[in-house]
């Protein structure tokens, strides 16, 4: 190897390596404020997606992971468990409808243990702007029609679009991504209603 | 003394303006290169969001250039290529890590195309083509304004398809500008009687191409009433700089 090329390796390498000091130096530097901005953001998600002052824990530091193909994933997700006193009160459920026009739409779902679905919430989708994108609370208010829906006694009909015989409203050129949607929020209400003493054991506990 | 001094300033001066020109139109990255095309009719679907990423872009473009002119003398052609994708990189992966601390939203709504700036062949070509053979004042100069002729086509380009798709004016700008700016924004007319294709990539294609037919107009009825042709200017970056 000629003096030249060392020379070069040597520039590359600790190029290499100072650009690396940097990228550690930054990360560990923003690492605190990224996490508090998304725990920040996680806790104002939850609140607005559960009846305030119904609960005195923290659900966005009380979540437990689970797996279950209503929840719409093979990969565990979070569900917030929102308490009063230790008593559970509702969850807030973190769901995928896997079969949105543009793949999958990313929901998360309040509902009580009475069986209230309390609001849901769209935090992620691909679904086509201007026509199925309306599933998302700033484009319309369609997800609002959720709010208070009593899921204990509603039958599986009543969860379509109008068009399908249910009592949901479609988009004017898009009813796949609403059809998602309902499928969806239907399935982990159902769920949640048959499995309340799993969401709502002891994170210790492993039992299934 | 004084002479050459007030020489040099002189100089000094026609070659920022000639810069600043060539950055905002005669060589501009957007519309005369077409460099950046990935981003640029990706992001370009609103104008803040075209507006963000313009500066991310603009502030990726100041710190690669500024760097490479910096260390040029111990960049050594066989190695340079490496460097210069290490140093853009290392820029990206810092802005990337503030915006996601300070600008949540707007990380999330620049997505993968935040990332992707170092893709950006516009970065690489001016550290290449330009940064790599001037002083830092002059690499500086030549960034600011080929990052500001990137940014004036993207928020263009967004404001364009944004109304045209959306009916709206400045939609999100409290992604960018904080809660404060939720009133910029207007809504001309219903989101639903917007032309859906404005907002999809075709749109973006289309409407790239009439701006860049817009710029050919603009630059033929100017050079039909001057006799001086632009001939002048093309020959000083044409030759060096290459395209992907």
């Amino acid at each position: 190897m000629n003096k030249e090329e060392l020379k070069n390796g040597l520039i590359l390498g600790s190029g290499a390596v100072i650009a690396l000091l940097v990228i550690i130096f930054v990360f560990l530097f923003t690492k605190p404020h990224i996490d508090k901005t998304n725990q920040q953001q996680l806790s104002e998600h939850l609140a607005e997606l559960l009846t305030p002052g119904s609960y005195n824990n923290n659900p966005a530091s009380d979540s437990i992971m689970l797996s279950h193909p209503a929840l719409g994933s093979d990969r565990a997700l979070p569900v917030y468990r929102a308490m009063q006193n230790n008593k559970p009160v509702a969850a807030v459920i973190t769901a995928i409808a896997p079969d949105g026009y543009n793949g999958d739409i990313n929901l998360l779902i309040g509902i009580s243990v009475e069986g209230e679905v309390l609001a849901v919430r769209v935090t992620g989708h691909r679904e086509t702007p201007g026509l199925g994108d309306d599933i998302d609370k700033r484009k319309s208010n369609w997800i609002h029609s959720f709010n208070g829906l009593p899921a204990r006694l509603m039958q599986a009909k009543d969860w379509q679009v109008k068009k399908d015989g249910g009592q949901f409203d479609q988009f004017t050129g898009a009813t796949i991504t609403p059809r998602a949607v309902i499928q969806s929020v239907y399935k982990v209400a159902q769920w949640y209603l048959d499995n309340q003493q799993s969401v709502y054991r002891q994170s210790g506990d492993t039992a299934k | 003394m004084t002479n050459i001094v007030t020489d040099k300033t002189i100089e000094d001066k026609t070659a920022y303006s000639r810069l600043i020109k060539d950055g905002l139109w005669v060589e501009n990255p957007g519309l005369v290169k077409l460099l950046g095309l990935c981003p640029l009719l990706a992001v370009s679907n609103t104008t803040i969001n075209g507006l963000a990423l313009g500066l991310a872009t603009i502030l990726t473009l100041l710190v690669s250039n500024t760097l490479v002119s910096v260390f040029r003398s111990i960049i050594k052609p066989a190695i340079r290529i490496p460097l210069y994708v290490l140093l853009i990189a290392s820029t990206v992966s810092v802005i990337e890590l503030l915006m996601q601390a300070w600008l949540p939203e707007l990380f999330i709504t620049l997505g993968i195309f935040l990332p992707l700036i170092v893709t950006n062949c516009l970065i690489l070509g001016r550290a290449e083509s330009y940064a790599s053979r001037e002083t830092v004042k002059f690499a500086a100069t030549d960034a600011i304004a080929m990052g500001l002729g990137f940014l004036a086509v993207l928020v263009l380009l967004g404001a364009v398809r944004e109304f045209i798709g959306q009916g709206s004016v400045l939609a999100d700008s409290a992604f960018l500008f904080g809660e404060s700016a939720r009133t910029l924004t207007i809504q001309v007319f219903d989101a639903r009687h917007g032309l859906l294709l404005a907002l999809l990539p075709p749109g973006a294609f289309i409407g790239l191409g009439l701006l860049l037919a817009l710029k050919n107009m603009i630059d033929q009825s100017t050079t039909a009433k001057q006799v001086m042709p632009l001939v002048e200017h093309q020959s000083a970056h044409t030759a060096k700089e290459g395209t992907s």
